[in-house]
């Protein structure tokens, strides 16, 4: 009786849930090795799940783990942005662009005006909190989903920034100046963390920042008035409304918040000189969409995310030590795509193992009426 | 002049043939945020049979093998929302994101596998080609014409009668508005709209073909189709869910992204001084400003997004 109960646990089948979609997810991206090339999938595949252990020593495995890291940071911030929508109801496919706003401000600001990196990271807070706010405000006053506002702004932010920082590009390239060279004064500070990582430079606050951030977003949607309201508003919005909840600030007020955690994405991501921004792409970049992957893939739980943002990204960066001569590093990619379709069934999965369960219950109590008659 | 309405007429139609398909599906009542990764497979579909296809086959065996190829992909690539919408009830939108991600990852092992088996020093995503695509074009004059505009007015017209004039239609249109109104009259609510996932699959991997035979003669998969399938979901809204309108929307946005390409051409548009990347956002803000004077009153499809419950009322 006890197992039943903790399987009827709400947390623990989101768990297994995610672990199947893991597991299915790594099962048909083997099967696509195997039939690319049948002799070196294995091999591939446990590259893949190994990532930067595949280097023989420590001091080159924790440098990697660094650079993982690095890149969980934003992944991170952009699940929460669109977890923290979704908790009110929104879903937040705007993350990408919000992102791509605070990367334009954050390097704007530290290359163009030559700002502290403190001032940069709140720069790519705000502007990412406005454009949320505004898809916020287009859904309250005008009735516009925030589905397709948001994937409109996704692209518009896309051209604008790519306009904004081709003032500070290199000359001879598309992309961004770099900040190690000319705008020091704007680098996340390290606290000395890097050494932990062989000295590994791209090391900063970024990653406890990024998880005392989630801690927060827990707190806020767990323990304060605010969360209770803005839950209570995406569970059933009239509802809300008739308990003298507004339900319209709620809304812009999530967006913001959502768009202000996308934008900080950006900043600590950029703000620690570990990639330069190409003017010249013409997709908007996939850290966005990849935060639906992990917030989905973290039982839409603030500190379920930090894991499966761990582990998109770890995969991922794994992707890229496949065998070249035999396999693309964009099986990862793969992979990690058809881990988040998979996430769509798992509301389907948790229907499913209550079903299971209840059929349980009703023979075992069959059973015991059974026993009581004799 | 000639090389705008070139490019405004193809993109037309790649926009078009697209939004066309978004509208099939969300007018059975799901929507189909993943119309950029259908395009992305249908191309590659396309793209593989162009590549396969015998030296000298004659142009119209391929013209109809390719868009075989391209439709096929895409209606087979369009299932995966559909089974995961209509039968596992799963969030449509997350499908849709999912896809489009999938849809360029796919796309880009797939081709980078075949080109490495094929050459083992080759590890691009790019498939080349320069002879086979001249089979889709035609000359009027001094005007460079493909085939693919007829196909597109074609079913445009045929998507006009098929929605308005015919029983599917309308049933199909009954389904997004009031699935359970539908069911009681005897539709099969499940059936119309794998229909319309299907034919939003079918016209969206057409669309992907066309789009990547229009003015270049290779494509490098791992850019995916670059946004146009988001841009033709904006087509569909501002033609309003509506065939004719989605046609004229077509080629309004067609005619911006054609200006992006080729506006230093142009005298007094060079001398405007406004980048390209202005024509390529104008698409996305216009589209924003109809939604902002017309989503109070929206004709978009009422049960669009709601998995259908037999049980609900």
């Amino acid at each position: 009786m006890k197992k039943n109960n903790l399987l009827r646990n709400s947390g623990l089948q989101s768990m297994l849930a995610s672990v199947m979609c893991i597991l299915v997810g790594l099962l048909v991206g083997y099967i696509a090795l195997l039939i690319i090339n049948a002799e070196g999938a294995w091999e591939a595949i446990t590259t893949i799940i190994k990532n930067y252990f595949v280097y023989p020593t420590e001091l080159a495995q924790m440098k990697y783990l660094g650079n993982t890291l690095v890149k969980t940071a934003p992944l991170l911030m952009c699940a929460l942005s669109v977890l923290f929508a979704n908790k009110a109801g929104l879903f937040n496919i705007g993350a990408a662009g919000q992102y791509v706003v605070g990367a334009g401000t954050c390097l704007y600001m530290a290359l163009g005006l030559q700002l502290p990196w403190w001032a940069c990271l709140l720069g790519a807070i705000v502007a990412g909190a406005l454009l949320g706010a505004l898809s916020g405000f287009l859904k309250t006053q005008f009735n516009v989903n925030e589905v397709i506002s948001c994937i409109m702004f996704n692209w518009i932010s896309l051209y604008c920034v790519n306009m904004l920082l081709a003032k500070v590009k290199e000359t001879t390239s598309p992309y961004t100046l770099g900040l190690r060279a000319n705008a020091p004064q704007a680098l996340l500070p390290g606290m000395g963390l890097g050494e932990y990582f062989s000295n590994n430079q791209y090391v900063t606050i970024a990653i406890p920042l990024a998880i005392i951030v989630s801690i927060a977003i827990w707190v806020l949607l767990e323990k304060t008035k605010l969360g209770y309201e803005l839950k209570a508003t995406g569970n059933n919005k009239n509802a809300a409304k008739y308990a003298g909840m507004k339900e319209n600030r709620n809304i812009i007020l999530t967006m913001a918040i959502a768009g202000g955690l996308a934008g900080m994405a950006a900043a600590l991501l950029y703000l620690t000189g570990f990639e330069q921004w190409s003017t010249s792409q013409a997709s908007v970049p996939g850290m966005g969409f990849n935060g639906i992957a992990a917030a989905f893939l973290g039982g839409l739980h603030p500190i379920g995310s930090i894991f499966s943002s761990y582990f998109i990204q770890h995969i991922t960066a794994g992707g890229a030590y496949v065998d070249k001569t035999l396999y693309c590093a964009q099986v990862s990619d793969f992979i990690s795509s058809l881990i988040i379709y998979l996430c769509g069934f798992v509301l389907f999965m948790k229907v499913a193992m209550n079903r299971g369960l209840d059929k349980a219950d009703e023979k075992r109590k069959a059973k015991k009426n059974e026993g009581g008659k004799k | 002049m000639a090389l705008l309405i070139q490019y405004t007429l193809i993109f037309a139609s790649v926009l078009m043939l697209v939004a066309l398909g978004g509208c099939f599906s969300e007018h059975s009542g799901i929507i189909n945020i993943g119309l950029e990764g259908i395009m992305v497979i249908g191309a590659m579909g396309g793209a593989l049979m162009m590549r396969y296809l015998p030296e000298g086959t004659s142009a119209p065996v391929m013209i109809v093998m390719v868009c075989l190829a391209a439709v096929l992909a895409g209606a087979v690539y369009s299932m995966l929302l559909a089974v995961a919408a209509i039968n596992f009830n799963a969030d449509q939108t997350i499908i849709g994101t999912a896809m489009n991600m999938l849809g360029t990852a796919l796309a880009t092992v797939v081709v980078k596998a075949l080109n490495m088996a094929a050459d083992p020093n080759n590890v691009s995503s790019t498939i080349e080609y320069v002879n086979q695509k001249k089979a889709f074009y035609f000359n009027i004059g001094s005007l460079e014409l493909s085939w693919f505009m007829v196909i597109a007015v074609v079913l445009l017209i045929v998507s006009h009668v098929v929605l308005y004039k015919t029983r599917f239609g309308l049933r199909l249109c009954a389904c997004g508005e009031h699935p359970q109104a539908a069911d009681s009259v005897g539709i099969n609510v499940y059936k119309m709209r794998y229909a319309g996932v299907l034919i939003s699959g079918i016209l969206g991997g057409l669309g992907g073909i066309v789009y990547i035979t229009s003015g270049v003669s290779e494509w490098k998969f791992e850019n995916g189709v670059a946004g146009f399938g988001f841009l033709a979901l904006a087509v569909m809204i501002f033609g309003q869910w509506k065939p004719m309108n989605i046609a004229l929307a077509a080629i309004l946005f067609g005619l911006m992204r054609a200006l992006s390409n080729v506006y230093v051409a142009f005298d007094f548009l060079a001398g405007l001084n406004i980048p390209g990347t202005v024509y390529n956002m104008l698409p996305y803000i216009i589209s924003l400003v109809v939604l902002i004077f017309t989503s109070k009153k929206s004709r978009a499809p009422k049960a669009e997004g709601i998995p259908y419950d037999k049980g609900s009322r």
